[in-house]
C-alpha cells in the first residue's frame, strides 16, 4: 500500500512542481526588481544580525569543550551534534484540517520516515510520508501531532499537542504546582527517539491555572514559522543512531 | 475547424488536460482566510464531463481521479475514489435532468452533490481522525455552487471547440 501511493505520488509530481512554478517565479521576479535603497538596508541588517550571532558563537566553542568534559567526569555520553541539509518546500496539503507541508527530497535523496525537519526558528515537524522525490512532512501543529518537550529553564518535561491552529499548541499534564510561566522557551527533549534533544519548540504564551480543573492549561506558540517558512531544514541522523532507533522500533510490540 | 478531433471518441487528451488543470487548481496554496472554501475543482470537472459525455466519462474515471486526489490530499488511499464515484454515479442517473435545468438550478444541484461528497469525505476521514470538529468543511460546496455557471461555460466552449463528443 505505502509503496504504491509512493508510485502515485511519483506520477503527481512533476504537477506537484508545476503548481509551485509561479510562486518560484514571483520570487525571482520580485529579486530582480528590488529596489537598490531596500537592498543596502537590508545589507546593513543582516551585517548587525549577523555580528550579534557570531558574538554569541564566539562563547560556543568553549562551552561545548567544557559540557563534552563535565559530560566525562560525570561518566556521560557524548552528546551527538547534528548535520542538516536545506531543503525546499514546494506544496502544502491542501485540506485546511491537515497540517501538512510537501518538501522537494524523497528516499531517493536519504530521507526517511520520522526525520525531524526545522527551520531558522524551531522545530516544524517530521517526515510521515514519502515518495522518490518528495515527501511530506507533519507539522507540529496537526491535530495528530504530540511532540516530547521541557522546559529549558528548569527541564520540566511535558508533551506539546498540536491543535489544528497554525499558531498555538499546548501542553498536556501540566500540574497546577509545576514551575512554569509565560515566556519560558520549550525545547524538544529527545525523548521518544524521534527528535534531536535540545532544539527550540515554542515559547509559553499562557499559564491558566484554573482550581476546578485537574491540571493547568498552558498555550505556547511555535518559534517556528510553521505557515511561512519555504527554506526548510533536514536533521541528519548519525548511523548509529539510526541503528538504535530501528532497534528500538523493532523491540516494541 | 479542428481535423484532429472529429471523429467521435476522440479528444480525450482534452478530457484528461481539463482533469489535470483541475488538479493542480486543487493544490494551490490558497491564503489562509480562503483556503476553507477552495472549491472541488476535479468533482465539479468531473460533473461536467459526466453530464456531458456520460458514455465516455463515468465511475471508472472518477475512481481513477479520486486515487489521484488522496494522494494529494494525503488522505487514506481509495476515500476520494469512493466519494467521487458515488457522485459519479448520482450523476449519471439524473444526467438527463440537470441538463435540462435552467443555470441557477444546476447550480443549487452542484450544491447538493458537492455536499454529499464532502460529508461523505470526511465522515470517512473521522474514522482514521485525519478531521476536525469544524463544520467549514461544507464550504466548499458553497462556492462549488458559485463558480459551476462560469465553469460550466468555460468547459462547454472546450468541449464544443475541440468537438469532443
Amino acid at each position: 500500500m505505502q509503496e504504491g501511493r509512493a508510485f502515485i505520488s511519483l506520477l503527481l509530481t512533476p504537477l506537484q512542481w508545476f503548481v509551485d512554478v509561479p510562486s518560484r517565479v514571483a520570487g525571482e521576479v520580485s529579486d530582480l526588481v528590488v529596489d537598490r535603497r531596500l537592498l543596502i538596508k537590508e545589507n546593513a541588517m543582516l551585517k548587525t544580525e549577523n555580528l550579534e550571532l557570531a558574538h554569541q558563537v564566539q562563547q560556543i566553542d568553549s562551552l561545548v569543550q567544557e559540557n563534552s568534559q563535565l559530560r566525562q567526569l560525570l561518566q556521560g555520553r557524548k552528546r551527538v551534534l547534528h548535520d542538516v541539509e536545506l531543503v525546499e518546500l514546494i506544496g502544502v496539503n491542501p485540506d485546511p484540517f491537515q497540517h501538512q507541508v510537501i518538501i522537494n527530497r524523497g528516499s531517493e535523496n536519504g530521507v526517511f520516515i520520522g526525520q525531524s525537519v526545522l527551520d531558522a526558528g524551531g522545530v516544524m515537524g517530521q517526515v510521515t510520508e514519502m515518495s522518490h522525490y518528495t515527501s511530506r512532512v507533519l507539522l507540529i501543529t496537526d491535530a495528530r501531532h504530540a511532540l516530547p518537550v521541557e522546559v529549558n529553564r528548569n527541564g520540566f518535561r511535558s508533551i506539546a499537542l498540536g491543535k489544528g491552529q497554525v499558531d498555538e499548541l499546548e501542553l498536556e499534564h501540566v500540574p497546577d504546582t509545576a514551575d512554569i510561566q509565560v515566556g519560558d522557551l520549550i525545547v524538544t527533549s529527545g525523548l521518544g527517539g524521534r527528535f534531536p534533544r535540545g532544539y527550540p519548540v515554542a515559547k509559553v504564551s499562557e499559564v491558566m491555572r484554573d482550581p476546578g480543573r485537574p491540571f493547568a492549561r498552558v498555550r505556547i506558540k511555535p518559534t517556528a514559522l510553521l505557515d511561512k517558512s519555504r527554506h526548510l531544514l533536514l536533521v541528519k541522523m548519525p548511523q548509529q543512531v539510526l541503528q538504535l532507533n530501528a532497534e528500538v522500533a523493532e523491540a516494541r510490540p | 475547424m479542428n481535423p484532429a478531433a472529429t471523429s467521435p471518441g476522440s479528444g480525450g487528451f482534452i478530457i484528461m488536460a481539463t482533469f489535470l488543470v483541475g488538479l493542480m487548481l486543487s493544490q494551490i496554496p490558497l491564503p489562509y482566510v480562503i483556503e476553507w472554501g477552495r472549491p472541488e475543482w476535479v468533482a465539479l470537472i468531473l460533473i461536467y464531463w459526466v453530464m456531458a459525455l456520460p458514455h465516455r466519462i463515468g465511475m471508472g474515471s472518477a475512481f481513477f481521479l479520486g486515487l489521484l486526489l488522496d494522494v494529494i490530499k494525503g488522505s487514506v488511499l481509495g476515500l476520494n475514489a469512493l466519494s467521487l464515484t458515488i457522485i459519479a454515479f448520482v450523476t449519471l442517473v439524473l444526467h438527463r435532468r440537470l441538463r435540462m435545468y435552467p443555470r441557477i438550478q444546476q447550480s443549487m444541484m452542484i450544491m447538493v452533490l458537492i455536499g454529499i461528497n464532502q460529508l461523505l469525505f470526511h465522515w470517512m476521514q473521522a474514522f482514521t481522525g485525519y478531521t476536525g470538529d469544524s463544520l467549514m468543511f461544507l464550504l466548499p460546496c458553497l462556492a462549488s455552487g458559485i463558480i459551476w455557471p462560469w465553469l460550466f461555460v468555460v468547459l462547454r466552449g472546450i468541449r464544443r471547440f475541440f468537438r469532443i463528443r
